[in-house]
C-alpha cells in the first residue's frame, strides 16, 4: 500500500499528482501487480480531499491499463512499470547533462535554460497533437 | 437527477437593501459547492434561504426537488451547521447525540458515537468546555450521522487554528465519500475551499458572479499577457474578466471555451484563488451583474 502526499506549490492539480505518484512508485517498484490502492475515503480522508479527484486519478490510471477497480472491493494495480528504460534514462540524462553545460557555456541563466527547455517541449507536444 | 439545489430568480429583501438579488443557480447532486464571497456578500442568505430558515422575498428555491423544510422528509434530507458551530454549551456530549437522534428518524447512532470517540471527546463533557476545533467537530458529527443527502455548511472553519481546519475537513471528505453526500460549504478563504471543492459559486455584492465546475472554470480562463491592445479587439469568444495596461503591454484575464492561440500572446492557466479574486476586483470595480455580457472590463491605466 502506498500513501499519497500533496505538494500545493507546484501548481500541478492534485489528481494528476495522485496519478504521477502511482507511476513514480510503479517504476521504483514500490507497487507491484496485484497491488491494492487505497480505497476513495481512504485518500480523501486522509488529504482532506474531493472524492472526485481521487476517483478521477483512478479513472484515468484504469484509462491507461495500469489498475482496475473491482466494483466493492477496491483498485487494484494491473500492470508493473518495471523499467526496460532505465539504461535510456541514464543517456538521456548524460546527453541533457551535455546540452546543459553547452547552455552555461553560451551564458544562459538557469531560468532561460528552464525556459527555452518548456518551450520546447511545449512545441513538440503541440507538433504531435496536429 | 434531482438538482441539489435550483435558485430561479431567487432574492431576499432586509428592508430596502437586498442581500440576495436575482440568483439563479442550478447545481447539481455529487459536488461539494465552495460558496465564495466576501463578508456581507449574501452567502449566508442563501445558505439560510435553502435550509428554510428564511423565505425568499423573490423568485424560487427548490432543495433536492422540494420547497425548502416543507415537510419532516425534507427537513430530515438536509443537513446544516450554523455559523461558528453552534452548540449548546449546558450539554454533554452525550446529550447531544440523544437529543439530535430524537429529532431526525434517520440517525446512525452507531456513527456518531464512533465518530465521537475517534475524535477522543468525553461523552460526559459539557460541550461548553470544548475547544472550538472540538465543538465544530461535534456539530459536524452530529450533521453527519442524520445521514443527510445534502450538507449545508456557513463557514464552517474560519475561527479554527490550522490543525482543526484540516481535521475538520478531512472528517468531512471521508463522509462525502463514504456517503454520496452533496455538500455546500461557504467561506471567504479560497485556500479553505481549493482542494475540497469542486464547483464553485463566487458571491459578491448580493449577487452570483460565476458559477460552476472548478475543472470547467480553470480550463476556460486564460491569464493572457502580450503587446498592448484594446480588450475590444478580441474575438468575440474570449470575454474579456479584467485587463490592465502598461504603455506596452497588456494583461487581461478571458474567457473562452477555445484555447488562446494568438502567437503573440502568451497564455497561462490560472489557479482558483487568481479566478475568485478576479471576478471580486470585477464586480468591486465594474458594474455588478452585468458579468454575462460580452466585453465587461476593469480597465487600469498603469503608466
Amino acid at each position: 500500500m502506498i500513501e499519497f502526499h500533496l505538494d500545493s506549490r507546484s501548481g500541478v492539480a492534485p489528481y494528476l499528482q495522485l496519478i504521477q505518484q502511482v507511476r513514480q512508485a510503479l517504476r521504483l517498484g514500490l507497487l507491484r501487480e496485484g497491488d491494492q490502492l487505497p480505497t476513495v475515503k481512504e485518500v480523501s480522508g486522509a488529504l482532506a480531499i474531493n472524492p472526485n479527484t481521487v476517483l478521477k486519478a483512478y479513472r484515468e490510471l484504469e484509462y491507461e491499463g495500469l489498475a482496475a477497480a473491482k466494483p466493492g472491493v477496491g483498485t487494484f494495480v494491473t500492470k508493473t512499470l518495471t523499467d526496460e528504460s532505465i539504461a535510456a534514462h541514464q543517456q538521456l540524462a548524460k546527453d541533457l547533462l551535455c546540452w546543459y553545460r553547452e547552455a552555461r557555456a553560451a551564458g544562459l541563466d538557469t531560468e532561460s535554460i528552464d525556459g527555452i527547455y518548456r518551450q520546447t517541449v511545449r512545441s513538440a507536444l503541440q507538433e504531435e497533437a496536429v | 437527477m434531482t438538482a441539489a439545489i435550483e435558485a430561479r430568480g431567487l432574492g431576499k429583501q432586509y428592508g430596502r437593501r437586498w442581500a440576495l438579488t436575482d440568483c439563479t443557480l442550478s447545481i447539481p447532486a455529487g459536488h461539494v459547492v465552495g460558496l465564495v464571497g466576501p463578508n456581507g456578500a449574501g452567502k449566508t442568505t442563501l445558505i439560510n434561504l435553502s435550509t428554510g430558515m428564511l423565505a425568499p422575498t423573490a423568485g424560487s428555491i427548490a432543495v433536492l426537488g422540494k420547497q425548502p423544510a416543507s415537510d419532516p422528509g425534507q427537513l430530515a434530507k438536509v443537513g446544516y451547521v450554523a455559523q461558528d458551530t453552534p452548540t449548546y454549551s449546558g450539554m454533554s456530549v452525550e446529550d447531544h447525540l440523544r437529543f439530535v437522534a430524537h429529532m431526525n428518524p434517520a440517525w446512525d447512532n452507531g456513527m456518531a458515537v464512533k465518530r465521537v470517540q475517534q475524535l477522543g471527546l468525553d461523552l460526559k463533557q459539557k460541550a461548553g468546555k470544548l475547544s472550538g476545533g472540538q465543538r465544530a467537530q461535534l456539530a459536524l458529527t452530529l450533521a453527519i450521522a442524520k445521514r443527510p443527502q445534502l450538507l449545508m455548511l456557513d463557514e464552517p472553519i474560519a475561527s479554527l487554528d490550522p490543525l482543526a481546519r484540516r481535521e475538520f475537513l478531512q472528517i468531512l471528505m471521508e463522509a462525502t465519500a463514504e456517503q454520496e453526500l452533496s455538500v455546500v460549504m461557504s467561506s471567504h478563504l479560497v485556500a479553505d475551499l481549493e482542494r475540497v471543492a469542486d464547483y464553485l459559486i463566487v458571491l459578491v455584492a448580493s449577487r452570483v458572479q460565476i458559477a460552476g465546475e472548478v475543472d470547467n472554470l480553470l480550463a476556460t480562463h486564460h491569464l493572457v499577457t502580450g503587446p498592448r491592445r484594446d480588450p475590444d479587439a478580441l474575438p468575440l469568444s474570449q470575454r474579456v474578466i479584467t485587463a490592465s495596461h502598461t504603455d506596452r503591454q497588456s494583461t487581461m484575464l478571458v474567457r473562452s471555451d477555445e484555447p488562446v492561440v494568438d502567437p503573440s500572446w502568451s497564455a497561462s492557466q490560472i489557479d482558483l484563488e487568481d479566478l475568485v479574486l478576479a471576478y471580486m476586483g470585477q464586480a468591486r470595480d465594474g458594474s455588478p451583474g452585468m458579468t454575462d455580457q460580452v466585453g465587461t472590463k476593469v480597465l487600469e491605466e498603469k503608466r
